[in-house]
């Protein structure tokens, strides 16, 4: 007999997602799928718009990451304004930019460790469901839940100073910036009464990392062998090989390192990347056209963007990057729980950038628009916190936009999520007659790994509860179990 | 001389998703009315949904507002007090409950404002960034209950019967 496991949808998780697993007689696992409700219809929803909406339309599509969408659009019309493509902005315009990024990242990774991830490293993946979450942070580490709403909220409100209010922001324009930083905002930023400070924050991405690193020494075969499996990596890198995250050209290396994208511009990524459709899920699985679709998907996110770059271009986040790429001996790192590793890396390379962002005074100028020669055509990438991000758009005559495409970062780990579920699956669940909350659980760390945004939907929309359905090869429900 | 509460009415959703925009709508027309009706003690945010910070910003104000659509049966609106509460803790980052937020507010700001929820019956939730009729309509009764309450009573305001 075969059983069918249904989770849905997946919890801590950015939106909602539905989880099948598929056990044989004996208990094996058979094939496991993650279903991920997408809403495609955002792409006609732009056409036919004035081009120089596209940034502020697209940040209706998620109300997690408004600003990755906000920028690589603008990135998108930086080309077809014909101010460049990533690097034709003023001193000022492109700084602003990359402190609205920075900011975004911030906070986008702080909530992602502090909300989504602590619980599971602090009380365990099978540990008690009612307390593991942020009030059971709260509760047990009182000091570690403010850190994580007051680097969130630091990360907010260098966004607010950059891009304006919170819903609508309209920072970043084709071409540039409509706004430099004032004096008062950023010496609020740089001295502001603790904790919301630069210095503040720098020191608490590191004891954020400090922590991971404790919890990873302590549980190293647990981390080390969850969910373990070697891929391909794809990211932006700055052209001399540094981890960039707001431009550069794109690389690939496969799972021993090898170059197998060489730094090519993103203008020209549809020669190089292709998206397929099944049949089973809404969203697409992208791949290097040249490995096909066997071999050609990749990672994206912090994971691999530390395997793609040589270097980062901070202190103490290089600091930190190199007892980090010693684990692997200087080869990629294919383990899916070090994500968190890399992505507190990051924390402190974003709190590190803002910092020196801060003390440079090209934030403070006037000069904040490029114009050039109208192009009808424009690329967009940018390293959303959970991945590189293409926005493309074409125009026609009447500035009107005709054509968009967006790969988004969770569209582009499609296939590794599918892959970590079905490794775990296998690992926790076969030849198990019950399906245990800890179990349901683990399937859903190796999927929070990967910090997927499946939103672009409403909040109101997202409320659904856990459920796991079992249904023999007949369609007969042989149990089913909600969380709430 | 009593000091006077300061107040935070916080309308949330996605403006981009038709009815979902109801609450930042809501606080739209409360920028204007408050134009007409200046109150120094009444302050104003909006966002596309609630998050963990917002408990920072909320033990900062003795009265908490948030103004929310609705996929619920009410009639047209209602507005209910705000109880401390971690039962939806297993939760999605699209369903962070005001009841959350004000929990998480209590046991790490360890303040607990008096907080109230509007919800606003919504009907459609596509990618269209216009409300409709039947939700403006409903939008229309709420502003005019709350608007009224801050008009008579400036200074104490309540926003239920006590």
């Amino acid at each position: 007999m075969t059983k069918k496991i249904t989770i849905e949808p997946v919890t801590r998780v950015e939106g909602h997602g539905k989880v099948t697993i598929h056990m044989d007689a004996q208990g094996n696992i058979q094939q496991s799928r993650l279903h991920i409700v997408e809403f495609r219809g955002f792409e006609r929803f732009v056409q036919g718009r004035p081009y120089w909406e596209a940034p502020v339309l697209v940040q209706r599509l998620c109300g997690i990451c408004p600003v990755s969408h906000h920028l690589a659009a603008a990135k998108a019309l930086d080309v077809i304004v014909g101010a460049g493509t990533g690097d034709g902005l003023t001193p000022t315009g492109e700084k602003m930019r990359r402190l609205m990024h920075y900011g975004q990242f911030f906070q986008s990774h702080a909530l992602h460790f502090f909300h989504l991830s602590a619980p599971d490293f602090l009380f365990g993946v099978d540990g008690d469901p009612a307390i593991r979450n942020i009030i059971g942070i709260a509760l047990t580490k009182p000091e570690l839940a403010v850190q994580g709403v007051m680097m969130r909220k630091f990360g907010q409100e260098i966004i607010r100073a950059t891009a304006g209010k919170k819903i609508h922001g309209t920072g970043a324009i084709p071409g540039g910036i409509n706004k430099n930083l004032s004096i008062e905002e950023r010496d609020e930023f740089l001295k502001g009464a603790d904790p919301l400070n630069a210095d503040k924050m720098v020191s608490w991405a590191q004891d954020a990392l400090d922590f991971f690193k404790g919890y990873y020494h302590a549980n190293k075969d647990f981390v080390d062998n969850f969910s373990y499996f070697p891929s391909n990596h794809l990211s932006l890198v700055r052209k001399d090989g540094a981890l960039d995250l707001y431009h550069g050209v794109l690389r690939a290396v496969d799972a021993d390192g090898k170059k197998i994208l060489h730094d090519i511009d993103y203008q020209e990524y549809a020669d190089y990347i292709e998206e397929e459709v099944r049949s089973w899920s809404y969203m697409k699985f992208p791949y290097l056209k040249e490995y096909g679709k066997e071999k050609g998907w990749y990672r994206v996110g912090p994971l691999a963007r530390l395997n793609t770059c040589d270097f980062i271009p901070s202190p103490l986040a290089q600091k930190e990057f190199e007892i980090y790429k010693a684990l692997t001996h200087g080869k990629p790192n294919n383990h899916c729980m070090l994500m968190h590793y890399a992505r507190l890396i990051e924390t402190l390379h974003a709190a590190e950038k803002i910092h020196e962002l801060l003390n440079d005074p090209d934030l403070l100028g006037t000069d904040l628009v490029t114009k050039g020669t109208k192009q009808k055509e424009g690329v967009g990438l940018i390293e959303a916190p959970r991945g590189t991000l293409f926005h493309h758009y074409r125009i026609n005559d009447n500035d009107q936009i005709e054509m968009a495409n967006l790969i988004v970062s969770t569209t582009n780990n499609n296939e590794p999520m599918n892959k970590a579920v079905n490794n775990v699956a296998k690992s926790v669940m076969t030849g198990k007659e019950v399906i245990t909350e800890g179990m349901m659980n683990a399937v859903e760390v190796a999927i929070r790994a990967y910090d997927p945004c499946l939103s672009c939907a409403t909040h109101a929309l997202g409320k659904m509860p856990l459920e796991i359905t079992m249904i023999d090869p007949n369609n007969v429900v042989l149990d089913q179990k909600r969380s709430h | 001389m009593e000091q006077k509460p300061q107040i935070l009415i916080f309308g949330y959703g996605n403006p981009g998703r038709q009815d979902d925009g109801l609450g930042a709508a809501f606080i739209a027309r409360m920028e204007e009315w408050l134009k007409v009706h200046p109150n120094e003690h009444i302050h104003l945010d909006t966002n596309y949904q609630l998050n963990i910070e917002d408990a920072e910003q909320i033990s900062t104000y003795d009265k908490v507002l948030f103004v929310d659509a609705s996929l619920e049966p009410i009639e047209g609106f209602n507005i209910t007090k705000v109880l401390p509460s971690e039962a939806k803790v297993e939760f999605t980052m699209h369903a962070v409950s005001p009841a959350f937020v004000l929990d998480l507010c209590q046991k790490i700001f360890h303040r607990t404002p008096e907080t109230y929820l509007l919800h606003i019956k919504g009907y459609e939730w596509e990618f269209i960034e216009q409300l409709t009729d039947e939700a403006r309509a409903n939008l229309d009764a709420a502003f005019a209950y709350v608007s009224e309450r801050l008009a008579k009573n400036p200074d104490q305001i309540e926003f239920v019967d006590q």
